[in-house]
């Protein structure tokens, strides 16, 4: 399992409920389950994906996150996780507020576009960065509003969200972020992964 | 006639009060079954048939002589693995294929009941079909399984018995039946109304039969099960055995032909009578009344596992009202998965060699096991 995945499972108490928005195959619900007895539920938009979570035998239901989150009542989570897809949809800012709807904890993970890579890739190529985490051409990314930690960073600050833990992911490497370290942060992390709530 | 008496069925002598008020008993419920049921006795399935289906869900029906309606997805190493599971299923009451409807003879009068024959619904088959469960004593299925009504009679067993089954798969249904399904299912009993044979429902006594209104009410509906696209693609303007438009009212056109031939088979394994009381039950099935307005307390109770699956050409059943059962759960708590498969099948996907839809049933059987 990607090291990514490990911080995100630490984050996440044993026997508690966790919905997974963009589960993907579901490697993180199926380690949960079977390592923390956690009661999982995926939100996946992938057909293929769909019926690889059917296969581990997770519950899981094809749909889009701003379609489909609705579908959930208040606070029936104790944690919502969103691994790198929040760059993805049309309104993310809305999607945030529907994720601390559902369950009382979010964790959100961002791949960071003030990584020094993607800066330097901008800097002097003068062309889209395309690094391992950002791998698609401009006109073929899904990726709709990119940002940085930082920005994300600053977003919870905004709207009043609840930083309850930042971490920095370069490599294998985790650290914390805080508000004296975040701009080296932001220049030295490839991902941010944020446990948020209001 | 005479074959159906050899058909495998119970004989159930405990009363059951229908919803429309009235009371049978002694009546028979038939079956049938494929594989072996385990000394444990968790591996049972309960397959719901859809309207003009029966207990045949495999092999070759020993009545019509066609394969099972069910036969890409039932039997030995296919999806749902009769090496493996052992799956059940029943003639629904109000059917023709042994189990009691209008077919059946009345006790007090002593004759065919016709259209005297109660009213049901699908509740009152979701009940009847109970009694199979203490036959074979099961005490709890591994699953539950059906299309179309058969979808709605998983859905009505859960809110009936909420702890009698591990998993649920209702497919291409829905929790409510739509104005535009009551309209259809309309237009088919008044054919075979408006068919002089008919007879206020007594023609079997009369040695006759509404053969034409039931063939029209089977095209009506044929249509209904596919979609526009499905059959533009199978048939667009192609002309029946012919170069040029003859002019008059023959079927010029193959999908004219096809469906007056989809009539004509119909009629001889199908009764008129039963299409009447079948169809008025799906029109009459309201989970979401029998619960005040509030699906999801159907639900509340259960700890069955949930999947269900809808069709993207599917406009009969379509995947907004099967969507409508996925919210209904996770409002109510329960465990449920969803996929949406692609088929230009329209309704009858569900019955078709579709692998994407048989791999998701085998993947979620298999899984869950």
């Amino acid at each position: 399992m990607k090291k990514e995945f490990q911080i995100i499972s630490e984050l996440i108490e044993n026997n508690t409920k966790v919905l997974d928005v963009g589960c993907g195959d579901g490697t993180l619900m199926k380690f949960l389950k079977d390592e923390k007895n956690v009661d999982t539920r995926g939100l996946e938009i992938s057909k293929e994906n769909v019926q690889n979570c059917i296969s581990k035998g997770l519950s899981i239901i094809e749909g889009n996150a701003e379609k489909d989150l609705h579908q959930f009542p208040n606070l029936s989570f104790d944690y919502v996780v969103l691994s790198q897809t929040l760059q993805a949809f049309y309104n993310p800012e809305k999607v945030i507020d529907d994720l601390l709807r559902v369950a009382k904890k979010a964790i959100v993970t961002i791949p960071n576009f003030g990584y020094w890579k993607v800066r330097i890739h901008l800097l002097l190529k003068g062309t889209m960065p395309v690094t391992d985490a950002l791998p698609n051409e401009w006109y073929d990314t899904p990726n709709l509003h990119m940002c940085s930690i930082k920005d994300f960073y600053n977003f919870c600050f905004k709207k009043k969200i609840d930083l309850t833990k930042s971490i920095a992911l370069n490599g294998d490497k985790t650290s914390k972020i805080n508000k004296k370290n975040i701009n080296i942060k932001n220049l030295s992390s490839e991902l941010g992964i944020f446990l948020i709530q209001k | 006639m005479n074959a159906k008496e050899n058909l495998k069925k119970i004989i159930v002598k405990k009363p059951l009060k229908l919803d429309c008020g009235k009371t049978i008993c002694d009546y028979p419920v038939a079956y049938e079954t494929y594989g072996k049921l385990n000394e444990k006795k968790d591996n049972a399935i309960l397959a719901f048939h859809a309207l003009t289906g029966d207990q045949f869900v495999t092999g070759i029906n020993p009545i019509t002589n066609k394969a099972g309606w069910w036969s890409y997805l039932v039997g030995p190493s296919k999806a749902i693995d009769t090496n493996k599971f052992f799956v059940i299923c029943a003639n629904v009451i109000g059917g023709c294929m042994g189990s009691c409807g209008p077919l059946s003879i009345d006790p007090e009068t002593k004759k065919i009941y016709g259209t005297n024959f109660p009213i049901i619904t699908i509740n009152d088959m979701v009940n009847a079909q109970y009694n199979l469960l203490e036959f074979f004593k099961i005490e709890k299925l591994y699953s539950i399984l059906g299309g179309s009504m058969g979808g709605m009679q998983v859905l009505q067993f859960v809110a009936n018995f909420p702890n009698k089954t591990k998993t649920a798969i209702p497919i291409a249904c829905t929790a409510s039946h739509s104005a535009q399904n009551i309209a259809f299912n309309e237009l088919g009993r008044q054919s075979i109304m408006a068919d002089t044979n008919w007879k206020e429902g007594d023609y079997s006594k009369l040695n006759l039969s509404p053969d034409k209104g039931l063939a029209v009410a089977r095209m009506a509906a044929h249509i209904t099960y596919l979609s526009k696209k499905g059959l533009q693609e199978k048939f667009g303007r192609k002309l029946q055995e012919k170069d040029n438009l003859n002019f008059s009212f023959d079927a010029d056109f193959q999908i004219e032909s096809y469906l007056r031939y989809q009539g004509s088979i119909f009629v001889d394994r199908f009764d008129a009578n039963s299409y009447l009381y079948i169809t008025r039950a799906m029109d009459y099935f309201d989970l979401v009344k029998q619960f005040n307005g509030n699906l999801s307390k159907a639900f509340e109770k259960t700890k069955t596992k949930f999947f269900i699956i809808s069709f993207t050409s599917d406009w009969l059943y379509p995947t907004s009202e099967n969507k409508e059962i996925v919210i209904a759960l996770n409002s109510s708590g329960a465990n449920v998965g969803f996929i949406e498969i692609n088929s230009d099948k329209g309704h009858d996907s569900f019955l078709l060699d579709i692998p994407e839809f048989l791999k998701t049933i085998k993947n979620f059987l298999e899984a869950n096991y």
